[in-house]
């Protein structure tokens, strides 16, 4: 687990990400899908922080728009370099660039994020050539490197994706995320799209590879269960914003927002006779382009008071390094599950 | 946590690791095995070779390919293929509207390709030998009238001329590069005209017209072509990759120039030419004015193809990596749309050659002594169709094989074009 005096890395304050919905045909705006509304959290070096939330609760819009891959409404992104920490919201396109090197992100689609078209040596070695860090023979070699570092054989360098299966396929992405060897790496629910037999397979890599590079991973998933395995603190995700932030330990047995409670009844369970209490959440979630007023979860909580319906709970930090957004947090008695 | 769970706990976990292992192996091996294993070729085939391994099943288009190589190997040295310039005068002018001639294969059991000499009487008459005056009255055509032969022409089937090959014949030159008189083919008495697809009503060789005219009217398709591919790549991929008001603009535009009415247009814009211009500039920008309407279409299908590609993961990746726009564009977007605009472009072609066989045929592309295919149907006139159909068969068939065979091949094309898709 991670110490508290470790240097951040990564600081996000107060993100936001509006997409205008656009309508008619002189496309006036008429409101807008707040995808990402106001999210806060901070990265320490070397940890591992999970994100999860149900699928739209904006956890991949928050990770683009922290690597700039989208350009955010309002808010800051703080990324320590050296000493000191940059705004990477507020870069010029060229101010970014040797940033890029920093921050690389692994895709959720192992088919999709790699170019049909591209050797897997081209695929690995352009981030590479592009901020020219390596030449010739030189690229080659390191690619050779990256490969073998992902489990690959370097021979299969000149196939072409579609000879690779699924779990291979995420491998040479995480071989292109490596390339530059960066210091965070925004893991995009990267085992979502792989067989269960594989899942424990890239997880094992990632974790031997933040050990081997010294990274530092925003592991983006929405199942509780892979985010446990791998995470040193866990963020849940609701509607565009952080509901609940603590330790993985902390946040698994004693849950202090009635979402993460809901999502921890959803664990599948370890042994068939073992009972447990499975929480429903009743209705659908809610428009991200319409949340409900006070706090956004409350139409679904089972704990719901008066003032949940009107006042947006404060985000604040209840015992060691445990921060929620519940009004209710210290009178509710929430059952979390046991972890290993 | 009770007992139970504990125990339970302990063993899924050793559960989930032997999992773990037996994959881990499972996995590694079929790696191993390719590598050793022939499929290697498969497996680092570019696009190009899977797109080719899947063209060459298709028969029908491999034919329409095989075709279009002819009549552009045709169209390159057309004086190598045509036994005579387009301009010949066959017997000196005499042999008019001439219905083709049979070309003999055998004599006296021997395989001798061979023609008979065909020459004016002895005392030709001059009123005779002149074009006779069909009264055309609409509705009626006299199917009376002699078409094959003239009066005054007599073939003397007494001596047969075998046609020569690999023989010399006209100088001629081969794309400004040499002169030479090498022809495909040549009848061995120049006296004694070959014609196997008629002659038309100045007595010019049909064949060797067609050759001639194919250099115009596929190369007008070709250039066309590449006018439009610039023009309609330039702005589809623009229109799709930066979107916003630069896609709404160029839209706009391709509707604009989609809503103009095509044959009154093209009719200003050849009238806005000057008559007297050097018909080598006239026929550019007869070819100009063709691919400033054909572009839209190839504009409109990259900008889909490129709007669904940039939000494909790969772009995004290249694009965190620290790619420029320009590299995104020609490493990742062009490639991916150049299958798409081989196929549009050869579909493209026939569009082109049909837009410039229209325009001469209504009079308002090319004009004589230029010959085209469009030309060559503008010529033949409206009787031709009943009372010497070869001056208008020759060259529709000639245009209708050359289209479908374009069409033929682009569809071939256009299936081969996603390996991927396998």
């Amino acid at each position: 687990m991670s110490d508290n005096k470790q240097s951040i890395l990564l600081d996000v304050r107060n993100l936001k990400k509006f997409f205008p919905i656009q309508r008619g045909l002189l496309r006036q705006t008429v409101g807008y899908v707040k995808a990402v509304d106001g999210v806060s959290f901070f990265v320490r070096d070397g940890e591992t922080l999970g994100l999860v939330g149900e699928s739209g609760c904006g956890k991949t819009t928050t990770g683009r728009t922290i690597l700039r891959a989208i350009d955010a409404t309002d808010g800051e992104v703080w990324f320590r370099q050296g000493e000191n920490m940059i705004n990477v919201a507020e870069l010029s396109r060229r101010q970014l660039k040797p940033l890029r090197r920093e921050m690389q992100i692994i895709f959720q689609d192992p088919f999709s994020s790699l170019n049909p078209r591209m050797t897997v040596m081209d695929i690995v070695s352009e981030p590479l050539s592009i901020h020219g860090m390596a030449k010739g023979k030189q690229l080659k070699d390191q690619v050779c490197e990256l490969l073998e570092a992902v489990g690959l054989k370097s021979q299969h360098m000149n196939r072409y994706p579609y000879a690779f299966s699924g779990g291979q396929r995420q491998r040479i992405g995480i071989a292109r995320a490596l390339a530059l060897r960066p210091r965070l790496i925004v893991a995009d629910e990267p085992v979502s799209a792989l067989d269960v037999s594989i899942q424990a397979q890239v997880i094992n890599l990632l974790e031997d590879l933040q050990a081997e590079f010294g990274l530092t991973y925003l592991f983006i998933a929405h199942d509780l269960s892979v985010v446990e395995h791998i995470s040193d603190r866990v963020a849940v995700m609701y509607l565009g914003a952080i509901v609940e932030l603590a330790t993985s330990t902390e946040l698994y047995k004693n849950p202090l927002h009635p979402y993460t409670e809901a999502l921890l009844s959803a664990v599948p369970k370890d042994e068939p006779g073992q009972t447990r209490e499975r929480i429903l959440l009743e209705g659908d979630v809610p428009s991200p382009s319409n949340p409900p007023p006070g706090c956004k979860f409350h139409p679904r909580c089972r704990y719901v008071e008066d003032i949940c319906r009107t006042a947006v709970p404060e985000w604040r930090e209840l015992g060691d390094d445990h921060w929620v957004a519940c009004h209710r947090a210290e009178e509710l008695q929430l059952r979390g599950i046991q972890t290993t | 946590m009770n007992s139970l769970e504990l125990q339970s706990k302990g063993l899924y976990e050793q559960y989930e690791q032997s999992a773990i292992d037996a994959l881990d192996v499972v996995d590694a091996e079929p790696l191993d095995e390719k590598a050793v294993q022939p499929d290697e070729v498969l497996y680092a085939a570019s696009q190009w070779q899977l797109m080719w391994r899947k063209f060459r099943r298709n028969r029908v288009a491999f034919l329409g390919g095989v075709i279009i190589l002819i009549y552009y190997v045709c169209a390159l040295a057309p004086g190598f293929f045509a036994p005579y310039p387009a301009d010949e005068y066959l017997l000196h002018g005499e042999l008019i509207n001439q219905a083709p001639q049979r070309i003999r294969l055998m004599d006296d059991g021997r395989f001798m390709p061979h023609i008979y000499k065909i020459a004016p009487e002895e005392k030709p008459e001059p009123e005779e030998t002149e074009t006779p005056q069909f009264t055309f009255t609409p509705g009626r055509v006299d199917l009376e009238e002699p078409e094959a032969f003239e009066p005054g022409l007599v073939v003397d089937e007494t001596q047969p001329v075998p046609i020569k090959f690999f023989a010399r014949g006209y100088d001629y030159n081969v794309l400004g590069l040499f002169e030479t008189d090498i022809h495909l083919f040549q009848p061995a008495d120049p006296e004694a005209p070959i014609y196997f697809m008629g002659t038309d009503d100045a007595s010019r060789d049909m064949f060797s017209r067609i050759i001639h005219g194919a250099q115009i009217s596929l190369s007008i398709g070709l250039i066309g072509v590449v006018f439009s591919l610039v023009f309609g790549t330039v702005l589809g991929i623009a229109s799709g990759y930066y979107g916003g008001v630069v896609d709404d603009l160029i839209q706009r535009l391709i509707e604009l120039v989609r809503s103009f009415p095509t044959i009154p247009l093209w009719m200003a814009l050849f009238n806005a030419l000057p008559p007297h211009m050097p018909m080598l500039r006239k026929y550019f920008l007869i070819t100009l004015i063709l691919s400033l309407i054909g572009w839209t279409w190839l504009a409109r299908q990259l900008r889909g193809k490129v709007l669904s590609l940039r939000n494909e993961e790969f772009v995004t990746a290249a694009k965190l990596a620290g790619a420029s726009d320009f590299r995104i564009i020609f490493r990742h977007l062009l490639p991916a749309t150049f299958s798409h605009i081989v196929v549009v472009s050869t579909l493209a072609l026939p569009a082109m050659i049909l837009a410039e066989t229209a325009l001469s045929y209504l009079g308002l592309g090319l004009q004589p002594p230029t010959v085209s295919w469009g030309v060559l149907l503008n010529e033949a006139g409206i009787n031709a169709v009943t009372i010497y159909p070869w001056q208008f068969a020759v060259p529709a068939i000639s245009v209708a094989i050359a289209i479908l065979a374009f069409n033929f091949l682009g569809d071939g094309l256009r299936d081969a074009s996603d390996p991927y898709s396998l």
